[in-house]
């Protein structure tokens, strides 16, 4: 029967379509868009992506002391432990303590930021958020669009401004190694209703006005691997699931066939 | 075009089908047992109940001479008891009255598998639960509060098992092994620590 | 007995033939429980016709992941802990805490829209080869019930992880309630058991979603089955085998159903193992369709998420609701877009069953039907607004005209004639 082949030809479909999201949502695939020394600086920002890789180890490595320095002073990940953080990250138990741990906290505890939510209330308008699952309900992109379009905002109590969030609250804290950068507007005509036309202040691209203590390229590596530590944070299973994930198709592939067979077998009875 | 949708065919290999059916019967089995292991498996103590199982820290030095404390370490109540010499003196001379006075047959670490069950003399460190069906036995610890030669040690209150101040069964309790020793060790003199010794974590 | 099958195993047994008489404890067990006679009667004495193709894997399938949705459920139960302040931390604990804990989550989300995708196949089956036609429209009408029932099902299993996506969720469809004239708004109240969605309404959902609905789905479908029983399988000439019998009593044109179609289905139940083995493993929340990232976020009664949406199986008929400007008439519209699959059997007046066989007419109109049902499926994922609302209009209308005209298009077009016996071609 044709039944057969329309099958194969299903599955055969259906895995190139898997195959071609899984790299897209993940592993390994090679560097695309958003240089970030594009002719214009940040012009395409939109466009950018993360680009990260959640079994390069070391990078995560790099991402989780990142969090730890910059992040967790105001945001926790109050779903993941220490100890599960040193076992997946493959960080010994005293190098754990020593270098990420804060003073006072146990291993076996949750990762919590130290400030109280309700002075963060007051002092930001609102809590900074658990960034637990942050890379799943926000993607990858928006996490590093984010952490790389700050610029400085005189209008604004913090004097920081975002293009990813717009009137963001949170300061621009890694300014201190990214440098400030100015926006650079371009005036746009657009024709509003009636037919009139009005002038709009369109972002075309930044201007370096102050250079941090990394450099563009250094900086770039620090958000990408602070990125790819929260995507592992968000489900730090993946990499097994994955993993398993190939057995278990595999074996399965095994079974269908088997199970072809006997079909075929059974159904040169029937005429 | 056959009468009927099923005729047998004389070119049929009933083996090669026979071979074949056995042969996804067995797969499919396999896959089943597979298939069963993430529902026992997550069954099993989970990153929370192993976080809360962690070793337990006491401080020994707010512990007076005579004296218990009960901390508790994985859920059960763990009875650390500073020895007085007089106590460490009525451990011996009942052997006989002992089902197991070695501990040849009863659950305890290498440093614990000693007369007096602990590292020291002065600490014993011993898992509060009573080796016949889990109650909590109670500290008698007083020479004949019992009956008149009782030694001192502990007696369960729900069927009447008697352990000595080594945490060893008498004859006649219905427990037939002496109190569980956990894994400690002492990180300084003055701390105890539940739950890890020279092996690592339990 | 004609039927020779050369598996070399026991032949199946014409109803109501004495089974010879054996000893031990499998005869001991036969003597209290027909075991023996029900297979003998309703496995391999059950024919079934010996054309099936493809489209026929599904009711299976939909067993199948029943049975993955219970099992996968109760594991979930065990971890899961119900209530406003728990639910969502609960399934994180799941998620990282539990051993496998993920997998089991991934195989109950995923097997909810698997369910939906091999449900809807499943019907489309029926649309294809006019399975709802008689003698079959009441086993139509029970597929029908599990259907709603599985809408309901999922709806509230939806609900269960309390995030962003959830409450919202829940907070518009419950809402749907109010549009009943006079007895909405006090009908609402009651649903959520509070001034809005809150923890009675959550523990609520709860009971129906892994106690009341899974019991309500299990006797639908065995109702369901029995119905099958009762009137045989349609098959893709949509022509009835029982009509044709051979000197045995069985069916010329029908097989035997096991061995032969549980040797198929079980290929079946091997190509959709892999697929469904590749979302789990691989892309479980297929790009937000199957699990959507507002979800991660807790349920914020104080935030709507910035463009919401059902999932994937919902959206047709939330396109639908959302095309009409008007709210009553819109959530009358979407109802009666769910339930108009009841009045197929009395629509439906063409001599023929089967697609194969019928005119231009109705392949045209179940072409477009295909169309516009996918169609207001993206469309319930896009925003509402300016070109989408436009065609979501356009497509509701098609999709209403397909069932408003059934019975003039399929009496006014041309037949083909409709062969005696089954078109099948043997390897």
């Amino acid at each position: 029967m044709r039944t057969d082949r329309i099958v194969a030809a299903l599955l055969a479909a259906l895995l190139a379509a898997a195959a071609a999201h899984a790299a897209e949502e993940g592993a390994g695939a090679p560097a695309a868009a958003g240089a970030p020394e594009a002719a214009k600086l940040g012009a395409d920002w939109a466009s950018w992506h993360a680009n990260t890789n959640v079994t390069d180890m070391p990078s995560v490595q790099r991402g989780a002391r990142n969090f730890v320095s910059y992040c967790l002073g105001c945001h926790g990940l109050k779903y993941e432990r220490w100890s599960r953080l040193g076992q997946d990250l493959s960080i010994p138990p005293d190098l754990l303590e020593k270098e990420l741990l804060p003073p006072g906290d146990k291993g076996t505890e949750y990762i919590m930021t130290s400030m109280p939510a309700k002075d963060a209330e007051t002092w930001f308008g609102k809590a900074p958020p658990d960034l637990t699952l942050m890379a799943r309900a926000r993607g990858r992109n928006y996490l590093y669009q984010f952490l790389k379009t700050f610029y400085v905002d005189p209008g604004k109590q913090t004097g920081a401004n975002n293009l990813r969030l717009p009137a963001t609250a949170m300061p621009h804290v890694l300014s201190e190694l990214e440098g400030l950068k100015r926006p650079v507007f371009r005036d746009v005509m657009t024709r509003g209703e009636g037919g009139k036309f009005s002038h709009e202040q369109v972002f075309d691209h930044f201007e370096m006005i102050a250079p941090g203590r990394l450099s563009a390229a250094e900086y770039d590596g620090f958000v990408r691997d602070t990125v790819n530590f929260l995507d592992y944070v968000s489900e730090p299973t993946q990499a097994a699931r994955r993993a398993l994930g190939v057995w278990v198709v595999l074996f399965l592939l095994v079974f269908t066939w088997l199970a072809w067979l006997v079909k075929r077998e059974y159904w040169k009875d029937v005429h | 075009m056959a009468d009927h949708a099923v005729v047998a065919d004389d070119e049929v290999d009933l083996s090669r089908r026979k071979f074949l059916t056995r042969a996804t019967i067995a797969t499919g089995a396999v896959g089943a047992a597979f298939a069963a292991v993430p529902f026992i498996e997550s069954w099993s103590p989970s990153e929370r109940a192993r976080a809360q199982g962690a070793p337990t820290e006491v401080d020994l030095t707010k512990l007076e001479p005579g004296q218990m404390v009960t901390p508790v370490w994985r859920r059960s109540p763990i009875y650390v008891v500073r020895r007085t010499p007089d106590m460490v003196a009525r451990i011996a001379g009942h052997d006989a009255e002992l089902k197991d006075p070695e501990s040849k047959s009863s659950v305890q670490p290498p440093y614990a598998t000693n007369a007096l069950r602990s590292r020291t003399e002065e600490f014993l460190v011993l898992v509060g639960t009573c080796t016949h069906l889990g109650c909590l036995p109670k500290q008698r610890f007083a020479q004949g509060e019992l009956y008149p030669t009782w030694p001192g040690g502990f007696f369960c209150p729900c069927h009447g098992s008697r352990f000595d101040l080594a945490g060893r069964v008498f004859d006649g309790s219905p427990a037939s092994i002496n109190l569980r020793v956990p894994p400690y060790s002492y990180p300084n003199p003055g701390t105890l620590l539940v739950g890890v010794d020279e092996k690592g974590i339990a | 007995m004609a039927v020779k099958t050369a598996s070399g195993a026991p032949a199946a047994l014409p109803a109501g033939a004495e089974a010879p008489a054996k000893r031990g404890f499998w005869a001991w067990l036969n003597r209290r429980m027909p075991i023996e006679e029900f297979v003998a009667t309703q496995v391999t004495g059950y024919y079934a016709p010996k054309n099936f193709n493809i489209w026929y894997f599904f009711g299976s399938l939909a067993g199948l992941v029943l049975v993955l949705q219970l099992f996968s459920g109760i594991y979930l139960t065990m971890f899961y802990k119900v209530g406003e302040a728990t639910s969502f931390d609960s399934v994180e604990y799941i998620m990282r805490e539990v051993d496998y804990g993920w997998l089991i989550r991934y195989l109950h989300s995923t097997g909810a829209s698997a369910f939906f995708i091999v449900v809807y196949l499943h019907m489309y089956r029926a649309l294809l080869y006019g399975s709802y036609r008689a003698p079959r429209e009441l086993l139509w009408l029970l597929g029908m019930c599990i259907y709603l029932a599985l809408m309901a099902e999922a709806f509230m299993g939806y609900v269960l992880p309390w995030g962003n996506m959830s409450f919202w969720g829940a907070q518009v469809i419950v809402n749907l309630f109010g549009t009943i004239p006079g007895i909405g708004p006090g009908l609402v109240e009651w649903i959520r058991g509070d001034y809005g969605i809150a923890d009675a309404t959550l523990n609520r959902f709860f009971a129906l979603h892994v106690a009341l609905l899974p019991l309500a789905l299990l006797l639908l479908v065995a109702l369901h089955l029995v119905a099958l029983r009762q009137t045989g399988s349609n098959n893709p000439d949509g022509i009835e085998i029982k009509a044709k019998l051979g000197p045995d009593g069985h069916p010329l044109d029908g097989v035997p159903f096991h061995p032969y179609y549980t040797v198929k289905d079980v290929v079946g139940i091997g190509v959709f193992a892999v697929l469904f083995a590749i979302v789990v493993f691989f892309v479980p929340t297929l790009g937000g369709l199957f699990l959507e990232a507002p979800n991660f976020e807790p349920a914020n009664p104080l935030s709507t998420p910035e463009h919401i949406a059902p999932v994937w199986y919902f959206t047709p008929y939330y396109a639908i609701l959302r095309a009409v400007p008007d709210q009553r008439l819109g959530a009358l519209l979407m109802l009666l877009a769910v339930s108009a699959f009841i009045f197929l059997p009395w629509l439906d007046r063409s001599p023929v069953k089967s697609i194969r066989y019928k005119g231009w007419m109705s392949r045209g109109a179940l072409t477009l039907f295909s169309v516009s049902f996918v169609a207001l499926g993206y469309l319930g994922l896009q925003p509402a607004e300016g070109l989408y609302v436009m065609l979501a209009r356009i497509f509701t209308v098609i999709y209403f005209l397909f069932f408003l005209l059934m019975p003039f298009y399929t009496r006014l077009e041309p037949v083909k004639p409709v062969p005696e016996r089954v078109t099948y071609h043997a390897h």
